[in-house]
C-alpha cells in the first residue's frame, strides 16, 4: 500500500531536476511578487495617504489571524494590457472568517482605480463560480471605479461580462450563499450594484461611495454640483438611502463588522465523507522538485509524486496491472478521502476504460477526484483507431464530465489534446485547476503542430511539382514552434485564467487539501452519468 | 484539644488556620458572607455557615451570629484570625459568656493594649522603653501644640484608638500642627468614633521592628523579631525576619522588653510588640521604643514561622485548649532568614488604589510558601481587603532568601486584575534593600523608580501579539498558508495607555514574524516550545480581549477590538437629534445643567405619541437648541452636551 520510492535524493539527476524547477519557480515567484505590489509604489502611497489599508492588508485583516488563504488568479493578466493590471486589479481567494470558509473578492484601487479590465471580470466571475459550486459565502471588498472604459467592449456586453457579477449575486443569494459587501472606496456605475445586490452591506465613513453616476457625470447630465460624499457617501447610504446597512469608522472597523456579519450566518450544509486522522507523507514533499524530470519528454513514475502528496504515502491502487499508463487509486490528503487519477504515459484504450471505471467507483462512493495531469494525448495510429480508442476515450470523458463528485485537477506536466478532456481540463469544470511552473498546455506539442502544418504545405508544394528544402521547412516551422512555446507557458495560461493559479510543487499537498476542504463545503449530489459508448 | 473550631474570618487567614487545624485533626467550621459563599475558605472548611450580606457589618462583624453558628455546629472554640473581631474585647466576653473558648488573649489584655495612651503608660510602668510623647486626656488644641513643641519636631499625631495609619499625621513644622491635628481628629472620629490623639516624637530614619510573643496567661516567650520597615504610608509591603543588622545584645534587650510587656498584662496566645527603632546610627540596645501591641496573630507571622520552625496557629490552638507553652525560651532559635511580600490587587500607577476583578488566572511558584485565600476564577470584590496572597521564602542567608523571593515573584502569575507584583519585584531588587539598609522611608524616597512604568519590552509585546492572534500553540499545518506572498495581519495592543500596532506575518505553523514599531521579532516553535528571538516565550494568560504576559514583571495588554473602539468613538457625539419630525412638547433641562445618563432632556410629540429624548451619557448641557412648541424636522439637533475631554 505504501509506495516505495526508487528515488535517490543524492543523485545527479535529482540535483539537476531540482535546479531546473527552482529556476522555473523563481520566475513565477517574481511574477507573483510583482502582482502583489498592485499599481506600484506611488499608487500605494496615495492609497495609504487616504487612510485606507492596502488591499492585501484588507484581506489579511478580514481573515482569522494566521489562517490559510488560497488565492486564485494570483498572476492573472500577467503580461496583458502592457502590464497595466497586475493580478487583474482584483485579489480573490478562499480564507477563513470566524472559522468559516469564505470567498473574498477585493478590488485593488491602486490598479487603475480598481476598474475592471476583461480579465478582472473573468477573475471576479471565476471567484463567484468557485463560491457558488462550493457554497462559500462571498465577501466583496469594494473599491472600484467600475468598467475600464477603454476596454468596455470586452467588459460590458457579453454573457460572461460585467452584468454576470450581479446575476451571480442574486442567484447565490437565492441559494442561501451569503453575499456581503464592504464598500471601502468608490463603487460607481455598474459597480454600485455589488453593494446594492448584497445581503448585507457595510460602508466606510467618508471613504466609501456608492452611486450610479459620479459627480462629474451628474454635472454633465443635469448641471447639479454635488460632492461625492453628499451624493453617495456612507452617511447618506446608511441614514437616508438604505443602500448600505452599517456605517464603519474606518477600514479596520468595516472589516470587523464584516467578520461579525459572517459570524451571524447560520450553519451550512457540507459534504459527508469519512475522515481519517491526517498523516504526513512518508516522503518529504520538498523532494518533488528533484523527483520530477527537468524535461517534459523524460518519462518518470507518477507514483513518486503521489508518494509525496498523500497521507502516509499510501495508495490503494485500483487495477494496477491493467491500463498501466493511468494510475488510479484511493488515498487520503490531510485525512480527506480522494480518488486519484494520474497519467503515467500516453492513454491507451485500456487506460481510458480503467479511468472511466474508477470515476464510476468514486462517484458511487462520493469520493472526490484528484487528477494529476501529465498527458501528451491518446495513442494514435491505425491499430488504436481501429480498436476504437475514440470510443474508450469518450467513455472516460463522459464519466469525468458527468460525475457529481468534486474534481480537482493539478497540471503536473503536459496537457495536450484530448488528454486534457479525459483528465478533467478546464472545460470539464473541475472545482479547482492548479498548475505547476513546469507544466505546458496546448492543443498539441509545438513541434507536432509545426510538423502537421509542414506536412500539409510540403504535400501542396510537391503536388505542384516543386521541392522544399529541409532548411526552408525548418524556417517554416520555427514561428509555429515559438508561438506554441510562448502560449503553452503556465504564466501565459494563468494570465488568461485558464486555470486558478500556478502553485509551488512542494505545496501541492497543501493546495489539494485546501481545495478539498473548500469542495467539501458543499454536499456531494448523486451522480447521473450520460450514455457510455460501449 | 478541641474537636471542632469555628474560624470567624475569611480569605487567606481563614484558609491558613483551617490548614493547621486540619493537620491537627480538628474539624473546622467556616463562616461566610453571601458573596463569599463560593470562596476558598468555605470550600476548605469541613462545614460552613452563612452570616449574611456582603459588607463586614452584615457578616464578619456580626459577633452574635458567629457565636450562634459556633454553638449550632458544636464548635468549642472560635479563632478570630486578624482584623474583623480579632481585637474586640466585647466579642471575646460574649464568646466566653457562652462557654466557648476565644483563641486569643483575654478581653482585659485586649482592652489594656487597645487604647494606645493607656498602653504606653502601662509599658512605662513595666520598664519597657517608650517614645517620648504626650498621652494626656487634655485634648485641647493648644495643650497638644505645646506638648508637641516640648517633645520637639518632627512629631507624629496618632489616633489613640487607631491603627492601620488612620488618624495619623506627621508634622514637620510647628506652623503645620493645627491643620494636621484637625484632619487627624476628623479622620479618627470617622474611623473609630473617638477623636482623642496622642503625640510622639518622630524618629528620623526609623525602622519598624516588632517582636513576636506568645503567652499562656502568666508566662511568655518571644519568637524573635521581624523587620517591617518596608512600608508605604504605614502599610507593610515586605516583611522579613530576623531584622538586618540585628545584634545579639539588641535582640536580647528587645526580646526581654517584649516578654515583660506581655507578662505585664497576663497575655495569652500570639501577640506582637511593635517597636520603633532609630536606624540612623545602627541598631543599639538603647535605640528602641514601644509603639503598640497587636493582640492577635499578625499578617506577617509566616516569616517567624519560617525561621523558628514553629506553627503559630498550632500553638494558638494548644494554648487556648489549656496546654502549657509548647516551648521554653531556650528551646527557641533562629534558622536562616525569611521574607514575606504582600501581593495585592491594586493599581500602582494610579496611586496604589485598591483594584477588583475576576482572577482569570492565578498560579504561584512551587518553591515558595504562598498563603492565599483565592483561587483562579475567584473574584477580588470591593467589599474586603484586596490581598491576593502572601509570598514567603526562606533561605539559609538573607541574600539567598531574597533571591528566592525575587524568583518567586517572577514565577507568580496573576491575570484579570492589576496587581502590585511589578512593584514588589522592583522592591525586592532594590540595592539598598538588598544591602539591608531598610527604614520606613525607603519606599517613599524611591517611589518614582519603584513604580515607574517600563515601556514594555519588544519580546514581551511580540509575545502578547502572538497570543492575541491565537498562534502561540500547536498551530495547524495550514497556519499562514499562502500560495506565494504571505499576508500581514495587524493586531493593535494597548498597555499603560499606549497603543502598539503589531504586524504578523505567519510563515508557517512554527514561524511567525512580528513587526513592532521599533523592531521585528521572530517567533519560532522548536521542540514544542515557542521562542521569540531565540528566548523561550514567557507564559501568558489570554482571555477575551486581554493578554497578560508573565514576564518579570507581568504586563497586561488589551487587544484593541475595532468594534469597541468605534462604539467608543460614536459616543463621542454630543448632539441629541430629533429621530422624526415632531413638535417639542417640553424641554426639561437648561444650559449649564448637569445631567446623568438616561435623564429626560426633551419631549417630542410626533404621530400622536410622546417621545422622550434622554441623555445617553452623563454630562453637562452646553446648549438647548430648541424651544417648547417648536416644530422640528427629523435629524434636527435638540440638545448639545459639553464635549468630554479624552482621558487616557
Amino acid at each position: 500500500m505504501k509506495i516505495a520510492s526508487q528515488i535517490l535524493t543524492g543523485s545527479e539527476d535529482f540535483a539537476r531536476n531540482r535546479a531546473a524547477h527552482m529556476d522555473a519557480l523563481h520566475e513565477i515567484q517574481q511574477a507573483a511578487a510583482q502582482a502583489a505590489e498592485g499599481g506600484g509604489a506611488k499608487a500605494r502611497q496615495r492609497h495609504l495617504d487616504r487612510g485606507k489599508m492596502l488591499p492585501r492588508e484588507r484581506v489579511a485583516n478580514l481573515l482569522d489571524a494566521g489562517t490559510p488563504f488560497l488565492e486564485i488568479g494570483a498572476t492573472a493578466a500577467h503580461g496583458l494590457y502592457d502590464g497595466a493590471a497586475p493580478a487583474a486589479g482584483v485579489i480573490a481567494g478562499i480564507g477563513l472568517v470566524q472559522g468559516r470558509q469564505v470567498m473574498v473578492v477585493c478590488n485593488d484601487a491602486t490598479v487603475k482605480g480598481g476598474t475592471y479590465y476583461p480579465m478582472s471580470v473573468k477573475k471576479h466571475l471565476r471567484a463567484q463560480e468557485i463560491a457558488e459550486e462550493n457554497r462559500l459565502p462571498c465577501l466583496y471588498l469594494v473599491d472600484s471605479g467600475g468598467a475600464n472604459l477603454p476596454n468596455q467592449d470586452e467588459v460590458f456586453p457579453d454573457r460572461d461580462h460585467f452584468g454576470r457579477i450581479f446575476y451571480n449575486q442574486a442567484r447565490m443569494s437565492a441559494k442561501g450563499i451569503a453575499q456581503i459587501a464592504v464598500v471601502m472606496g468608490s463603487c460607481t456605475a455598474g459597480g454600485a450594484y455589488v453593494p446594492a445586490m448584497s445581503d448585507v452591506t457595510i460602508i466606510v465613513k467618508e471613504q466609501g461611495t456608492i452611486f450610479l453616476a459620479g459627480p462629474p457625470l451628474v454635472k454633465a447630465a443635469t448641471g447639479e454640483v454635488v460632492s461625492a460624499e453628499d451624493l453617495g457617501g456612507g452617511d447618506v447610504h446608511t441614514r437616508l438611502s438604505g443602500v448600505a446597512d452599517y456605517l464603519a469608522e474606518d477600514d479596520a472597523h468595516a472589516l470587523a463588522l464584516a467578520r461579525r456579519a459572517v459570524g451571524s450566518l447560520g450553519p451550512d450544509r457540507s459534504a459527508v465523507v469519512d475522515l481519517q486522522s491526517p498523516e504526513a507523507p512518508a516522503y518529504d514533499p520538498d523532494e518533488i522538485l528533484g523527483v520530477v524530470p527537468d524535461r517534459l519528454t523524460t518519462p518518470y513514475d507518477i507514483r513518486e509524486v503521489i508518494a509525496r502528496i498523500v497521507d502516509g504515502s499510501r495508495l490503494d491502487e485500483f487495477k494496477p496491472r491493467f491500463g498501466e499508463t493511468l494510475v488510479t487509486g484511493f488515498a487520503h490528503v490531510e485525512g480527506m478521502p480522494v480518488g486519484i487519477i494520474a497519467n503515467n504515459g500516453v492513454l491507451f484504450s485500456e487506460s481510458a476504460q480503467k479511468g472511466a471505471h474508477f470515476v464510476e467507483l468514486c462517484s458511487q462512493r462520493r469520493i472526490p477526484l484528484v487528477f494529476l495531469q501529465n498527458i501528451t494525448g491518446f495513442m494514435v495510429g491505425r491499430k488504436y483507431e481501429n480498436e476504437g480508442i475514440a470510443r474508450h476515450g469518450a467513455k472516460m470523458v463522459t464519466a469525468v464530465a458527468t460525475t457529481s463528485v468534486p474534481k480537482i485537477t493539478l497540471l503536473v506536466g503536459g496537457s495536450f489534446g484530448a488528454g486534457n478532456y479525459g483528465m478533467s481540463g478546464r472545460a470539464y469544470q473541475p472545482r479547482f485547476l492548479w498548475t505547476w511552473p513546469n507544466s505546458r498546455i496546448s492543443v498539441m506539442g509545438g513541434p507536432q503542430a509545426a510538423g502537421v502544418l509542414a506536412t500539409v504545405k510540403r504535400d501542396a508544394i510537391e503536388r505542384a511539382g516543386g521541392s522544399w528544402s529541409e532548411e526552408d521547412e525548418a524556417e517554416f516551422k520555427r514561428p509555429t514552434i515559438e508561438m506554441f512555446e510562448r502560449q503553452s507557458h503556465p504564466l501565459y495560461a494563468s494570465a488568461r485564467l485558464w486555470d486558478d493559479g500556478i502553485v509551488d510543487p512542494r505545496k501541492s499537498r497543501a493546495v489539494l487539501a485546501l481545495s478539498l476542504r473548500a469542495a467539501l463545503n458543499a454536499p456531494i449530489e448523486e451522480t447521473r452519468f450520460g450514455v457510455f459508448r460501449m | 484539644m478541641f474537636d471542632t473550631i469555628l474560624i470567624a474570618n475569611r480569605g487567606e487567614i481563614a484558609c491558613r488556620v483551617i490548614r493547621t487545624a486540619r493537620a491537627m485533626g480538628v474539624t473546622t467550621v467556616a463562616v461566610h458572607s453571601d458573596v463569599d459563599a463560593g470562596a476558598a475558605h468555605v470550600a476548605m472548611g469541613d462545614r460552613a455557615v452563612s452570616l449574611g450580606g456582603a459588607s463586614p457589618a452584615e457578616s464578619y462583624l456580626r459577633g452574635e451570629a458567629i457565636i450562634e453558628a459556633a454553638l449550632a455546629t458544636g464548635a468549642q472554640a472560635i479563632h478570630p484570625g486578624y482584623g474583623f473581631l480579632s481585637e474586640n474585647p466585647d466579642f471575646v466576653e460574649a464568646v466566653e459568656a457562652t462557654g466557648l473558648v476565644f483563641i486569643g488573649p483575654s478581653a482585659s489584655a485586649i482592652r489594656k493594649m487597645g487604647l494606645k495612651d493607656a498602653a504606653k503608660r502601662l509599658m512605662e510602668e513595666a520598664g519597657v522603653p517608650v517614645v517620648p510623647g504626650y498621652l494626656g486626656d487634655d485634648q485641647d488644641a493648644g495643650t497638644l501644640a505645646a506638648e508637641a513643641a516640648t517633645i520637639g519636631y518632627p512629631v507624629l499625631i496618632k489616633a489613640v484608638a487607631g491603627g492601620g495609619g488612620k488618624g495619623m499625621r506627621l508634622v514637620e513644622r510647628e506652623g503645620d500642627f493645627a491643620d494636621a491635628l484637625k484632619s487627624a481628629k476628623g479622620e479618627a472620629r470617622t474611623a473609630f468614633g473617638n477623636d482623642a490623639v496622642l503625640i510622639e516624637k518622630f524618629v528620623t530614619r526609623p525602622r519598624h521592628i516588632e517582636v513576636q510573643v506568645f503567652g499562656d496567661g502568666t508566662r511568655a516567650v518571644h519568637l524573635f523579631e521581624r523587620d517591617c520597615s518596608l512600608q508605604r504610608r504605614h502599610q507593610k509591603v515586605i516583611e522579613e525576619a530576623p531584622a538586618p543588622g540585628m545584634t545579639p545584645e539588641m535582640r536580647t534587650a528587645m526580646g526581654d522588653a517584649a516578654v515583660r510587656a506581655a507578662e505585664a498584662i497576663g497575655y495569652a496566645g500570639a501577640g506582637t510588640i511593635e517597636f520603633i527603632v532609630d536606624g540612623s546610627r545602627g541598631l543599639r540596645p538603647d535605640g528602641f521604643w514601644f509603639m503598640e501591641m497587636n493582640t492577635r496573630l499578625q499578617v506577617e507571622h509566616p516569616v517567624t514561622e519560617a525561621i523558628t520552625g514553629v506553627d503559630l496557629v498550632e500553638w494558638q490552638l494548644r494554648v487556648a485548649a489549656g496546654e502549657p507553652l509548647p516551648a521554653r525560651q531556650e528551646d527557641l532559635s533562629i534558622s536562616g532568614h525569611a521574607f514575606e511580600a504582600r501581593l495585592y490587587a491594586e493599581d500602582v500607577p494610579a496611586g496604589f488604589l485598591p483594584a477588583t476583578g475576576r482572577l482569570s488566572h492565578l498560579e504561584f511558584p512551587a518553591d515558595a510558601r504562598c498563603d492565599s485565600g483565592v483561587r483562579g476564577g475567584d473574584v477580588i470584590s470591593p467589599h474586603y481587603d484586596p490581598m491576593i496572597a502572601k509570598i514567603i521564602t526562606h533561605g539559609p542567608t538573607r541574600a539567598i532568601a531574597l533571591r528566592k523571593l525575587s524568583r518567586a515573584l517572577a514565577g507568580t502569575q496573576v491575570a484579570g486584575t492589576v496587581t502590585n507584583l511589578a512593584f514588589l519585584s522592583r522592591l525586592a531588587a532594590h540595592p539598598g534593600f538588598a544591602a539591608g539598609e531598610v527604614d520606613t522611608g525607603l519606599i517613599a524616597r524611591d517611589l518614582d523608580a519603584l513604580t515607574a512604568l517600563d515601556a514594555a519590552h519588544q519580546r514581551v509585546v511580540a509575545r502578547a501579539a502572538l497570543a492575541a492572534a491565537g498562534l502561540d500553540g500547536d498551530n495547524g499545518w495550514d497556519a499562514g498558508f499562502t500560495l506565494w506572498q504571505p499576508l500581514a495581519r495587524r493586531i493593535t495592543l494597548s498597555t499603560g495607555g499606549t497603543e502598539i500596532d503589531c504586524t504578523l506575518r505567519v510563515g508557517g505553523p512554527h514561524s511567525v514574524e512580528i513587526a513592532l514599531p521599533e523592531a521585528t521579532s521572530l517567533a519560532e516553535r522548536r521542540g514544542g516550545i515557542w521562542r521569540i528571538d531565540g528566548e523561550p516565550a514567557a507564559p501568558v494568560h489570554a482571555e477575551r480581549g486581554r493578554v497578560t504576559v508573565f514576564a518579570a514583571p507581568a504586563v497586561a495588554f488589551d487587544v484593541i477590538d475595532p468594534l469597541e473602539r468605534a462604539a467608543a468613538a460614536a459616543t463621542g457625539d454630543s448632539l441629541t437629534l430629533a429621530p422624526m419630525p415632531g413638535r417639542v412638547v417640553s424641554v426639561a433641562v437648561e444650559a449649564g445643567q448637569n445631567v446623568v445618563e438616561g435623564q429626560r432632556l426633551v419631549v417630542l410629540e410626533a404621530m400622536k405619541m410622546e417621545h422622550a429624548m434622554t441623555a445617553w451619557r452623563d454630562g453637562t448641557v452646553a446648549e438647548v437648541l430648541v424651544t417648547e412648541g417648536a416644530q422640528v424636522e427629523a435629524g434636527a439637533p435638540l440638545i448639545r452636551l459639553e464635549e468630554v475631554e479624552e482621558t487616557a
